[in-house]
């Protein structure tokens, strides 16, 4: 391994600007001219607009336009989509509902823009918006999905009765009948997997220029795929034509998928700035963000696992109503069918498993994907079936779980996944050695005799990753194709510039691909820089979410680099006068077998582009490889983690005082990196299930609309980290990774509550379990039950 | 509008503001110093903390006139003029305190601050504690306690 | 933020005649509580008058048996205050929980004690020391001054000078921090000071902080925790949100009682 390789720890590229405060996120970009974008939004969660005057706003100070849904729709500006096709069990298609940038007759949530301020400032413009006057008529909402479907809910789309999505199923309905009917034992829980609002630092923003001599239009935004945005806005919302975008998506402060997806405000900054004729720049501020951005999650489940008297998991169904919010987000009818259900079958051998879906509009905002996205509610619902089973059948967890891990690979599961390589058992023990579980029985009773009551919880999660082949996931109703390009364009002085579909805010790819360049070609580091984010410059990628970049992105450089050193060779030949089969490459130099001839990768570099030791017709000039990499299967990512906490029986509030987590990501690039991304997706599993819950009033309002309100970890809320790893190579890409950016947030959740029913021993206890949740849990566990 | 004088980073600066402008926007907005960042509205997330003659603020939190006469340090200001990192910032990089860089600057000028208040020796405990007005999402503050701590001793060099 | 005119006067005097001519203006202490409140546009002061210039109004100070303070003194200052630490470390804890440190670096008491938060510390500091809030124009005990939410017993054009809390040989706060905001989802200060004794409670009433005479009248026996062993006070009026619930409030406010009377007696 070299000092700045595959494997090494090296600190990162990008940290210089951020560190200095250089960095360029999309509300740093100004331009010339700029003006301000203030939304006027829905105070109602539910209402028709019967009527919108904009006249004393115009005459406000600063004012440049008011424009209304009504002028969207005049201006043929198409609905913002959702890219994935669903079927319900009885083969019709999932109901979409029209989806405006600005809404026109109807608003469906609170938050839903019905008109847009541009103005020369902020302030000036959010003083006009005010002055909008929007008479609504207000009608009933619904905003508990489990109510949505019910008899006289209100109707939120007048062509989609009972607010009803799609009804999907996955699996063998009849084999898992005949399992439950033949089991000795059941273990049934209920469960709400709370709503969650991601809350990247960075609010979301875009900033809008149009060019009437050219007729472009140019859009900074906040996105963590932005030729996916360029398409859409183009293909379907038809605001210009795909070559006539260009979308840049710069430095961006986090996403954890909130900023996957296409939005309304974008679109309508591109449709004012051809308007108005100058720039138009929204960012949003964090009241804004909480209304606006996709949520996470929201699910209701009724889960069942069957067993019989030995432990061995017989079956598992699962019943989920999944919440989408009041409009289909770009992704989101994915998220709790084929990227949930899919992981039901954990790291379990399980015969027979059978899910359905019901996914239903409410009153509030979109709900999409967040960390992790589907497979952390799968894991939740996986991970407490088998604690709560084991308890219940007077098994220590990690017995149940040995007795029913998945030792043979390929394995196929009910549910269409095929795992392709794992060993679910070293990653357990290990775990459980870090942990110290052995000596947990000493630390419950020393933690006794402080008043507290100290639990332990397991959970042995799977993940799929870096969602693929295309083909597949086209056949499951994909919209988009899910491979990775890289170009690879080597300068005549040998440095290195790497254009990739993939997109960074936060994950460190400047970093982690240049280490992979740098080994592979044998150039410096520093000679290499990744370029991303800019449709200009990079021509087509799928961008970054669901743990994608490594395994699906750089395995697209892998293989532009393989290409790269064909073409070198070639170079190389002519160079050294030698055959093309005689070239060896080797820690960047060119050498002809059985000689001492050689040459530097910076000399065939050079000599590609000056072009003196060969002919056109013998070899095209210059140095430049693409790929599209496609994979041929999902990556699994899998591990174990162990959470280790204590309650105060007073006040019920938990502290959490050890955290293991043993993951199998595959090969790892950059460990420092890897060991950050477990970090993060740990403290937003552990806010998850600790504090973290997005609350709507029956009105439809969102009761946490702030960090006043909407609790997230802080440094004091957690513990620092035991982080380990084993590995077993994923056979499906050529550097054998697997993705390590979700799991945290995946494996966390089940771990915490599983540690705090250990703890009060009783299983009645939803997330967030906050203190007041905890010592309620404590009082119904102490109350006698009622006859 | 009205006009208001201070000190940032080290140069003498004037502006002409509204009174409602906020100390966040006047360094921003006028001054074009975007290191400084917002990352909400109601003084949680700590990603604007500055540093109001030599004390952490935040600076959505003030208004620019309120820092008539003031000295104003932001994360800009932080490195020496040939280029040369503050130790809080090495440190930063070093154990990897940063991931997504949004939080970063207000987290590196409220982690000068507890050295500050607490001094170069500084536990886990304190530093988790005392870390109580900023938020990251990315980072889990694992490595930013690290950061911190190794930052904190360094600068004691 | 709603535009307003902005003025810094150096005496408490000029102040107070600046608000007299701008009826609809505020005053602007460490800013901390009123620049949320206008930036969500929920407060539209005409004119802001900002404190922090004028003369005589920070330090903490030793007056006979009291500690005085001055109402633009900061939380830190406060906290950190060597002659309060000495006296009554139990009062110097108080500001030394408020919000975060940056809020503390600019929040200040007299700020606080104005503005009335039901999650706010220093109300129940000032209740539960009986303490007394000097104004421009008189003395206000604290049984008196704290009048419900956001509420004060201060009149237009009054300002807050100077707190002046009695020096109590046993005093302690104990607080459940609202894991969000940082307020006091509850908060207890406790104090003995010869015969007088005092629970105050902050964060559970939904008409902001009050005293529990139950509590002090089974105290007065002995200040400890043991003589409130079992009791508890009713739920009813408890502040009821998807934070906490009555009857968890409720229950907070006897552990946290407890604790307090612990700590105070260390």
């Amino acid at each position: 391994m070299s000092a700045n390789g595959i494997g090494a720890p090296v600190r990162r590229k990008e940290d210089f600007r951020f560190i200095t405060g250089q960095g360029q996120y999309t509300d740093d970009v100004v331009r010339p001219g700029e003006t301000r974008a203030v939304f006027v939004r829905s105070p109602h969660a539910h209402a028709k607009i019967k009527s919108i005057d904009v006249s004393a706003a115009r005459t406000m100070p600063g004012v440049i336009d008011v424009l209304t849904g009504a002028q969207l729709a005049g201006d043929k500006i198409g609905n913002l989509i959702c890219g994935w096709m669903i079927h319900s069990k009885d083969g019709s298609p999932m109901k979409m509902s029209a989806h405006p940038a600005l809404a026109a007759g109807k608003v469906n949530c609170v938050g839903d823009a019905v008109a847009v301020v541009i103005a020369e400032s902020q302030a000036q413009g959010r003083d006009a918006a005010e002055k909008v006057k929007v008479d609504y008529e207000v009608l009933p909402a619904v905003v508990d999905p489990a109510k949505a479907q019910a008899k006289g809910a209100p109707q939120i789309h007048p062509d989609i009765p009972n607010n009803t999505i799609y009804q999907w199923h996955l699996g063998d309905q009849a084999a898992v009948k005949a399992a439950f009917d033949a089991a000795s034992h059941v273990t049934t829980l209920d469960i709400i997997n709370n709503r969650l609002v991601p809350n990247a630092m960075e609010p979301r923003a875009a900033l809008a220029e149009y060019d009437a001599g050219t007729d472009n239009l140019t859009l900074w935004n906040t996105s963590q795929n932005p030729h996916v945005a360029r398409l859409v806005i183009s293909a379907f919302v038809g605001i210009t034509p795909e070559h006539k975008l260009r979308v840049i998506a710069p430095d961006v402060g986090g996403g954890f998928g909130s900023k996957i997806f296409i939005y309304p405000e974008e679109v309508v900054c591109l449709w004012a700035a051809r308007k108005v004729k100058r720039p138009v720049k929204w960012t949003a501020d964090r009241s804004e963000a909480f209304l606006t951005d996709a949520h996470g999650r929201d699910h209701v489940t009724r889960a069942e696992l069957a067993l019989d008297a030995s432990g061995k998991i017989l079956a598992l169904r699962a019943k989920t109503i999944a919440n989408l919010g009041a409009y289909m987000s770009t992704f989101s009818s994915s998220v709790p069918t084929y990227l949930y259900a899919t992981l039901l079958s954990g790291q379990y051998a399980i015969p027979s498993i059978y899910c359905e879906v019901d996914a239903v509009y409410t009153n509030t905002a979109p709900v999409d994907a967040y960390r992790g996205a589907g497979r952390p509610e799968a894991t939740f619902v996986v991970e407490r079936l088998i604690e709560v089973a084991a308890r219940q059948m007077d098994l220590e967890p990690p017995e149940l779980r040995r007795r029913n891990f998945i030792k043979n690979f390929p394995h196929q599961t009910p549910v269409i996944m095929a795992y392709d390589a794992g060993d679910y058992n070293a990653s357990m023990k290990k775990a459980m050695e870090i942990a110290d579980v052995k000596g947990f029985a000493k630390r419950k009773r020393e933690a006794a005799r402080n008043g507290k009551l100290r639990g332990l919880g397991y959970s042995t999660y799977i993940e799929a990753c870096g969602i693929a082949p295309s083909q597949a996931v086209g056949s499951l109703g994909a919209g988009v194709g899910l491979w990775e390009s890289a170009e690879v364009r080597v300068n005549p002085t040998g440095s290195v510039e790497i254009l990739t579909g993939s997109h960074s805010h936060g994950q460190g790819h400047e970093t982690t691909f240049a280490q992979l360049v740098s080994e592979r070609l044998g150039i410096p580091f520093d000679s290499v820089s990744i370029v991303h984010g800019d449709t200009d410059k990079v021509q087509f990628g799928m961008g970054t979410y669901g743990s994608r970049s490594g395994a699906v992105g750089m395995s697209a450089i892998v293989k532009a680099l393989d290409k790269i050193e064909a073409k070198a060779k070639k170079v190389a030949a002519f160079m050294m006068e030698a055959a093309e089969g005689d070239i060896e490459f080797k820690d960047g130099k060119f050498t002809v077998a059985g000689t001492d001839k050689s040459a530097a990768f910076g000399d065939v570099a050079l000599n590609a582009y000056i072009a003196h030791k060969f002919t056109g017709a013998e070899l095209e000039p210059g140095l430049k490889e693409t790929s599209f990499y496609d994979p041929t299967n999902f990556t699994f990512p899998a591990g174990c983690h162990i959470c280790e906490l204590d309650i105060d029986i007073e006040t019920g509030k938990v502290d959490i005082v050890n955290w293991t987590a043993v993951d199998d990501f595959g090969t790892v690039i950059n460990p420092m990196i890897v060991e950050g991304q477990v970090h993060g997706g740990i403290a937003q599993g552990v806010g998850q299930a600790l504090m973290e819950g997005a609350v709507y009033d029956q009105a439809g309002q969102l009761v946490t609309g702030s960090f006043m309100d909407y609790s997230m970890p802080h440094a004091h809320d957690l513990p620092s980290f035991h982080v380990g790893t084993t590995e077993t190579k994923a056979p499906s890409n050529p550097l054998g990774m697997k993705g390590c950016g979700e799991a945290g947030a995946i494996a966390s959740p089940a771990a915490v509550i599983n540690a705090i029913t250990d703890a009060i021993g009783s299983e009645d206890i939803a997330m967030p379990a906050t203190a007041n949740a905890v010592w309620s849990a404590l009082q119904r566990a102490k109350a006698p039950k009622a006859a | 509008m009205a006009t208001v004088s201070m000190t940032v980073n080290g140069k003498a600066v004037t502006g002409d503001v509204e009174p409602r402008t906020l100390l966040v926007q006047f360094l921003r907005e006028n001054l074009r110093l975007t290191g400084t960042h917002v990352g909400c509205d109601t003084s949680q997330c700590g990603a604007c903390v500055i540093h109001l003659d030599g004390i952490a603020a935040k600076a959505c939190t003030t208004l620019a006139l309120q820092c008539e006469g003031a000295s104003i340090t932001t994360i800009e200001g932080l490195a020496e003029p040939d280029g040369k990192l503050h130790p809080m910032q090495e440190a930063f990089r070093e154990h990897h305190g940063l991931q997504c860089g949004y939080c970063t600057p207000g987290m590196i000028m409220s982690a000068l601050d507890i050295v500050r208040r607490n001094g170069n020796n500084l536990d886990e405990h304190t530093i988790r504690d005392q870390l109580d007005g900023n938020i990251c999402r990315c980072t889990g503050y694992h490595n930013i306690v690290k950061a911190i701590e190794a930052g904190a001793k360094a600068m004691a060099k | 933020m709603y535009n307003f005119t902005f003025h810094r006067p150096t005496t408490v005097r000029q102040a107070a005649g600046l608000l007299a001519r701008n009826p609809d203006g505020k005053l602007l202490a460490g800013g901390h509580s009123l620049l949320p409140v206008m930036k969500q546009r929920l407060a539209q002061p005409s004119a802001l008058v900002d404190l922090s210039l004028v003369e005589g109004m920070t330090g903490v100070e030793l007056k006979g048996r009291s500690v005085v303070i001055g109402a633009m003194t900061r939380h830190a200052d406060v906290a950190k205050s060597d002659v309060l630490k000495e006296v009554m470390p139990g009062l110097a804890a108080v500001p030394g929980s408020v919000g975060d440190p940056q809020v503390r670096n600019r929040g200040t008491i007299g700020g606080s004690i104005a503005n009335n938060d039901p999650n706010a510390d220093y109300p129940a500091a000032c209740l539960g020391l009986g303490a007394t809030i000097i104004t421009n124009k008189r003395r206000i005990a604290a049984d008196d001054f704290f009048q419900g939410m956001y509420t004060t017993a201060l009149e237009d054009g009054e300002i807050i000078v100077k707190v002046s809390f009695p020096i109590a040989k046993k005093a302690a706060y104990e607080k459940f921090k609202h894991p969000a905001s940082g307020f006091a989802l509850v908060g207890v200060f406790v104090s003995k000071r010869g015969s007088d004794i005092r629970v105050a409670v902050t964060g559970a009433g939904s008409e902001g902080v009050f005293r529990v005479p139950t509590f002090e009248e089974a105290l007065k026996k002995r200040f400890t925790a043991k003589s409130i062993e079992g009791m508890t006070i009713p739920a009813t009026g408890m502040n009821s949100d998807i934070h906490a619930s009555p009857e968890y409030r409720a229950h907070l406010v006897s552990v946290l009682t407890k604790r307090a009377l612990n700590k105070a007696n260390a």
